[in-house]
C-alpha cells in the first residue's frame, strides 16, 4: 500500500526581549544558575506577574508577517502541572484567545515549487527552568534563569506531507523570525525548538491517521531524521495490522529512534483557566498600524526585488535572501563592486563553502563584504582571472590581507600584454607540431591541451580570453 | 490609653502626651500580657517595633512627622514583611522569612507606621472563624469561648482586645467584614483593584483585597488613604487617583438613598440581629436618608458560585508550595512524587486541602464548563444585580452576618455551615464592590455589624456614611468587658 505522511509542527521561538515575559529579570543566556531569577521567577508567595509589552509587540510583528489575524483581545491562561522547573506549578500561556490567529507561510521545495502552509495560531507563553541532573549524583538541581523567558508557540496546520517539507517550513520560519528581529534563532541555545505531530494514512484517504507527538527536536537535521524514523515505525505497525497509539514520543538522536514517554508524564489534565492576575491584552488598530510600520522587507519580497534589481535568477535570489544577514552581505558586496552576478556567485559559492566548512555564520565571515568586493573588482578590471581569484580568496580567508596586497605579494597579476602571450603561444605551437596537425585536421578537443600549456607556461596569469583568441587565430593561420 | 485609635494616638503624639516609644511599649506590654490567651499574634517583633518607634520619634522631633508617624499597628500574617516570618497561618510557611515587603506594608512603613507584629489568621485565609490556623484558634475578646470570625480573626481580636490600635486585613469573601462584625470594629474591604495585592499571599486572586480593621471610620479613612493606589507591580490594581477620604468624612447624609435587599432580611437572619439592624437603619433616616427595599435576585447563588471560583483559583495559587524552593519540605523524600505528596500533605491543613480538591475538581476536563464557566456566568449576573440596584439607590445596607459570634468548635465539623457564614458578604467580593462593616448594636452583650456596600471606588462615601453614623451613635465605642 502507498502511504501518505501528515505532519503538523509546533515551533517554540524564544523572543529576543531583554527581560522576561512577566518579570524584570534578564533573559541573557549562560549566566550562573539562578542569578537571573527574582522573587517572581522563584514564585515566592505574594508575587504577581506584569506583562512585558515588548513580547506582545514581537508576537504582533510575527502575526503581521505571516498575514495572520491579530486577536484584538487576547487572554492569558494558567496551565496547571507540577514539575520542579515550573516554579509556580502552572505555566502562564494562552489557550482560547491567542494573540496571533490564522495565517500562512509559503515554503519553497527542492524542485523550486512553492507551497502555502497554514498557521493555525501563535500564542505567548513563558518558558520553564532547567533541571540539572549531572552535577548532583543523588539530587536534582534547579536553575530558574530560563524560567519566564518569553516564547511564541507557532502551531501549523497538518499540511506538511514529508520530512523534507517539514524542514523547508522550519528553515523558512527560522529565516522569518531572524528577519523580524524577534529572536536570535540560535538553535544550539534553544532559541527555536520544535515538536512534530506525525501520522500516516493510506494515499487518497481523507481521514487523518492517529498521530504521535515527537517532542523537542532541536536541529533541522534531527527533525528530518526523527520524522522519517517515526513514519517508518508507524507504517510498520499499520502494515502488520496494528494500531498507532496516540502518545508523546521522544527522539533519541544517538539511536535514531523515537520512544514513548512514560504515560505518567503524558496523562496530564492541565486544568486551564484564565489567569486572574493579568488583564486581557487589548490590541487596537492603531497599535497594529504602529507595528506594521516597523516590519522589515521580508524574504519573499526581497527575493523578488533581487530578481528585478540585480537580474538574478529566481533560484539565486531565493538562496541569497533565505538568511537576512546573507542578503545584507550580498547587497554590501554589490554596492561596492557593482557586479551583481559575480557577487552572487562568490557569496553563494566560495564564501558559503568556506563558512560551511568552518561552521561560521556570515556575520563572523573571515572575509568582509568590503574585502570580497575588492577582490571582485580586480576580476572586473582584469587584474586577475576568475581562476586566480580562487587562490586570492583562499589567501584572504587565511588572513593574508586584502586582495591587492595578496596579488602584489604573490605576483598574481594577470598577463594581458598581447605580445607576451603571443610569444608563449608561438613557442608552444612550434614545440607541438603533432598536436597542431591534429587540431587542423578537425580534432577540436586538442584546443584545451594548448590552453593548458599556455596557462602552465604563464603560471596561470595569462588572461584566458586572450589565450583563446590568440591561440585560435595562430592555430588556424597556416 | 490603650482603647485609642489611630486618630487619637496621632493627636497625642502631636501634643506630646506620650512618645511613639511609650505607646509602642505599652502595646508590647499588653501583647505580652494577653496574647497567650487571645492568640491574636503569630509573631511579635518588639525590637523592630521599638527601633521603628524611636526612629519615628526622631522624625517627629525634626519636624517631619506625618499623620501616621509613630503610630503602632499590626499586619495580618498574609502580608510579606522583609526579614520577618510570613506564615499565612500555615505550617507550609512556618519557616518562611519573606525577603521583601508587600506594597501595603511598604506604604505604611514609609508613612511612619510602627509594626508590632503579625496577626493570626485562618490558614491561607480559608475560614470564617480563625480556627483553621496552624497556630491554633484566636479567641474573641468579647467572650473567649467564642470565635472572632475569620479569616482576619487575629487582626480583629488584636484591635478589639486592645493589643494594637489598628491592623491590616484581607477580604476574599468576608474576611474583614465578618470579624469586624463579631468583634465590634470598623472593617472596610475596598473595591477590587483599589489596594495593591503585591506581597499579599494569594488565596483567590480575582477576589482578594486588602483593607483595614480599626476602631472607627475616621481611622479607616486615615489608614486606607495611605494603603490605596495604583501599583505597577499589580496589573489588577487600578490607576485612579486616591481621594482624600478624611476630607469627606463629615458630609451630611441628607438625601442619601439606602437600598435594603430583601434577600438579606429573609430566612436565616436571627430576629434579634434584625432588630438591631432595623434600628440602625432608622438612625440613618433620622440623619436624612431614605430607605428603599431592593432585590438582589441572584444573591442566593453567591455562596455556590464563590465556592467554585475561589477554590479553583486557590488550587493553582497554592501549587507553588511544593517543597522545592521555600517553605515546608517533608523529611527524607524518596523521590519527586513522594516529596510533593508528603510536603503538601503534611504542610497544608484539612480545610486548605479540601479547597484545593474542590478547585481541582471544578477545573478538571469534563467539569470545567459545568462548574467554573457556570460560576463565572453567575458572577456576572450577581454583578448585574448590583449595577441595576445602584441605578435606584446610592448604597446598600444590611446585616454583615446573620448572627453574632458563635462558640469555638461549633461549626468546624460542618464545612457547609461554615461556608454559609459569609452569605451576605460574598456577593460583594464577586461583584468587586467596596463594603464596610460597622458596629450597629449588640445582642446579649455581643456586637452586631451593619454592612454598607457602595458603587465601584465609592470608598469615600462609605467612610463618610460610617463616620456620620458613628458621630450619632456610640456602638463603636463599646469595648469588651466595658
Amino acid at each position: 500500500m502507498e502511504w501518505e505522511t501528515v505532519i503538523g509542527l509546533e515551533v517554540h521561538v524564544q523572543l529576543a526581549t531583554a527581560s522576561k515575559l512577566f518579570s524584570g529579570s534578564s533573559t541573557r543566556f549562560g549566566a550562573e544558575p539562578n542569578t537571573q531569577a527574582n522573587v517572581f521567577d522563584l514564585a515566592l508567595p505574594g508575587t504577581l506577574p506584569v506583562l512585558n509589552g515588548k513580547a506582545v509587540e514581537m508576537a504582533v510583528k510575527f502575526g503581521l508577517a505571516v498575514g495572520a489575524e491579530i486577536g484584538h483581545k487576547s487572554v492569558f491562561d494558567r496551565k496547571n502541572y507540577f514539575y520542579p522547573d515550573s516554579p509556580k506549578g502552572y505555566q502562564t500561556s494562552q489557550l482560547e484567545f491567542p494573540t496571533v490567529g490564522k495565517g500562512s507561510l509559503t515554503i519553497t521545495l527542492d524542485d523550486g515549487t512553492t507551497k502555502v502552509i497554514g498557521i493555525t495560531r501563535a500564542h505567548l507563553e513563558e518558558d520553564a527552568g532547567k533541571s540539572l541532573h549531572e552535577e548532583f549524583p543523588t539530587e536534582t538541581g534547579i536553575d530558574l534563569n530560563r524560567a519566564g523567558t518569553p516564547l511564541l508557540e507557532i502551531v501549523s496546520e497538518p499540511e506538511l506531507r514529508s520530512a523534507k517539507e517539514a524542514v523547508a517550513y522550519l528553515k523558512k520560519m527560522h529565516s522569518l523570525i531572524v528577519y523580524l528581529g524577534i529572536s536570535d534563532g540560535d538553535m544550539s541555545q534553544g532559541s527555536m525548538r520544535c515538536d512534530a505531530n506525525v501520522s500516516v494514512r493510506p494515499k487518497g484517504e481523507a481521514k487523518f491517521g492517529t498521530r504521535a507527538e515527537i517532542k523537542n527536536i532541536n536541529s533541522f537535521r534531527f527533525v528530518e531524521k526523527a520524522i522519517n524514523v517515526e513514519v517508518a515505525r508507524q507504517i510498520d505497525i499499520l502494515e502488520d495490522g496494528g494500531k498507532v497509539k496516540q502518545e508523546t514520543r521522544l527522539y533519541d538522536a544517538d539511536k535514531n529512534e523515537t520512544r514513548s514517554m512514560r504515560s505518567k508524564e503524558v496523562a496530564n489534565d492541565y486544568r486551564y483557566f484564565p489567569e486572574p492576575d493579568l488583564l486581557p491584552i487589548v490590541i487596537d488598530d492603531a497599535f497594529i498600524s504602529k507595528i506594521r510600520a516597523t516590519l522589515p522587507e521580508l524574504p519573499d519580497v526581497k527575493a523578488l526585488r533581487f530578481q528585478t534589481q540585480y537580474e538574478l535568477s529566481a533560484y539565486d535570489a531565493t538562496v541569497l535572501t533565505n538568511e537576512f544577514h546573507t542578503a545584507a552581505f550580498f547587497e554590501e558586496v554589490v554596492a561596492a563592486c557593482q557586479d551583481a552576478k559575480l557577487s552572487a556567485n562568490w557569496v553563494m559559492g566560495d564564501l558559503q563553502a568556506c563558512l560551511n566548512k568552518s561552521e561560521l555564520s556570515i556575520q563572523k565571515s573571515p572575509v568582509s563584504s568590503t574585502a570580497l568586493a575588492g577582490m571582485i573588482s580586480r576580476i572586473l578590471d582584469n587584474t586577475i582571472s576568475s581562476k586566480i581569484a580562487k587562490t586570492v580568496f583562499v589567501a584572504m580567508v587565511a588572513g593574508e590581507g586584502s586582495a591587492d596586497s595578496i596579488i602584489a605579494a604573490k605576483g598574481l597579476k594577470q598577463i594581458t600584454d598581447t605580445g607576451a602571450i603571443e610569444l608563449i603561444v608561438d613557442a608552444i605551437i612550434a614545440a607541438n607540431t603533432k598536436q597542431v596537425e591534429q587540431y587542423r585536421a578537425g580534432e577540436e578537443k586538442v584546443f584545451a591541451f594548448f590552453v593548458g600549456l599556455v596557462m602552465k607556461e604563464s603560471r596561470g596569469k595569462a588572461n584566458p580570453n586572450q589565450i583563446n583568441l590568440i591561440l585560435k587565430s595562430k592555430l588556424t593561420a597556416k | 490609653m490603650l482603647n485609642q485609635g489611630i486618630a487619637d494616638i496621632a493627636r497625642a503624639l502631636v501634643s506630646g502626651e506620650y512618645s511613639s516609644v511609650e505607646i509602642t511599649q505599652a502595646y508590647l506590654d499588653q501583647i505580652a500580657l494577653h496574647n497567650g490567651e487571645l492568640n491574636a499574634f503569630i509573631t511579635v517583633t518588639p525590637e523592630q517595633a521599638l527601633a521603628q518607634a524611636a526612629a519615628a520619634d526622631q522624625v517627629r522631633a525634626s519636624g517631619n512627622a506625618g499623620v501616621f508617624t509613630g503610630v503602632p499597628i499590626a499586619h495580618k500574617d498574609i502580608f510579606c514583611t522583609a526579614g520577618v516570618r510570613t506564615s499565612c497561618g500555615s505550617r507550609m510557611l512556618d519557616n518562611f522569612i519573606a525577603p521583601y515587603n508587600a506594597t501595603v506594608v511598604e506604604k505604611l512603613l514609609n508613612a511612619g507606621a510602627v509594626m508590632l507584629g503579625k496577626t493570626n489568621m485562618d490558614e491561607f485565609a480559608m475560614g470564617s472563624s480563625n480556627e483553621t490556623s496552624y497556630y491554633g484558634p484566636v479567641k474573641n475578646p468579647w467572650n473567649r469561648t467564642l470565635v472572632p470570625g475569620g479569616s482576619s480573626g487575629g487582626s480583629a481580636a488584636a484591635v478589639s482586645g486592645q493589643l494594637c490600635p489598628a491592623a491590616t486585613a484581607t477580604d476574599t469573601g468576608g474576611s474583614i467584614r465578618q470579624p469586624a462584625s463579631f468583634c465590634g470594629l470598623t472593617g472596610i474591604k475596598p473595591t477590587y483593584g483599589r489596594v495593591s495585592r503585591w506581597g499579599m499571599i494569594a488565596f483567590a486572586s480575582s477576589l482578594d483585597q486588602a483593607g483595614t480593621l480599626t476602631r472607627t471610620a475616621e481611622d479607616a479613612a486615615i489608614m486606607l488613604g495611605i494603603m490605596a493606589g495604583f501599583d505597577p507591580k499589580d496589573s489588577t490594581s487600578v490607576d485612579l487617583p486616591v481621594p482624600d477620604y478624611c476630607a469627606q468624612l463629615n458630609k451630611p447624609l441628607h438625601g442619601l438613598r439606602i437600598g435594603i435587599p430583601r434577600q438579606h432580611f429573609a430566612q436565616g437572619l436571627k430576629p434579634e440581629v434584625e432588630i438591631q439592624i432595623r434600628a440602625a437603619l432608622h438612625e440613618f433616616e433620622k440623619l436624612g436618608a431614605t430607605i428603599k427595599e431592593i432585590s438582589l435576585d441572584n444573591s442566593h447563588y453567591s455562596v455556590a458560585a464563590y465556592y467554585v471560583i475561589a477554590p479553583a483559583e486557590a488550587s493553582a495559587n497554592l501549587s507553588r508550595y511544593d517543597g522545592v524552593r521555600f517553605g515546608y519540605r517533608c523529611a527524607k523524600p524518596v523521590d519527586l512524587e513522594d516529596m510533593y505528596k508528603r510536603s503538601r500533605g503534611e504542610g497544608f491543613g484539612a480545610e486548605v486541602k479540601r479547597r484545593i480538591m474542590i478547585g481541582t475538581y471544578a477545573l478538571s476536563a469534563g467539569y470545567y464548563d459545568a462548574y467554573y464557566i457556570k460560576a463565572q456566568k453567575v458572577r456576572r449576573l450577581i454583578k448585574d444585580d448590583f449595577v441595576h440596584a445602584f441605578t435606584e439607590v446610592d448604597v446598600i445596607m444590611g446585616p454583615t452576618s446573620p448572627h453574632t459570634a458563635f462558640p469555638l468548635g461549633a461549626k468546624t465539623k460542618d464545612p457547609v455551615a461554615m461556608y454559609l457564614e459569609d452569605i451576605y458578604t460574598i456577593a460583594v467580593n464577586l461583584a468587586g464592590l467596596p463594603g464596610i462593616s460597622i458596629p450597629a448594636g449588640t445582642v446579649n452583650g455581643l456586637p452586631v455589624g451593619l454592612q454598607i456596600v457602595g458603587r465601584d471606588f465609592d470608598e469615600a462615601k462609605l467612610l463618610n456614611i460610617a463616620h456620620m453614623f458613628q458621630q450619632a451613635t456610640a456602638w463603636h465605642l463599646l469595648t469588651p468587658g466595658a
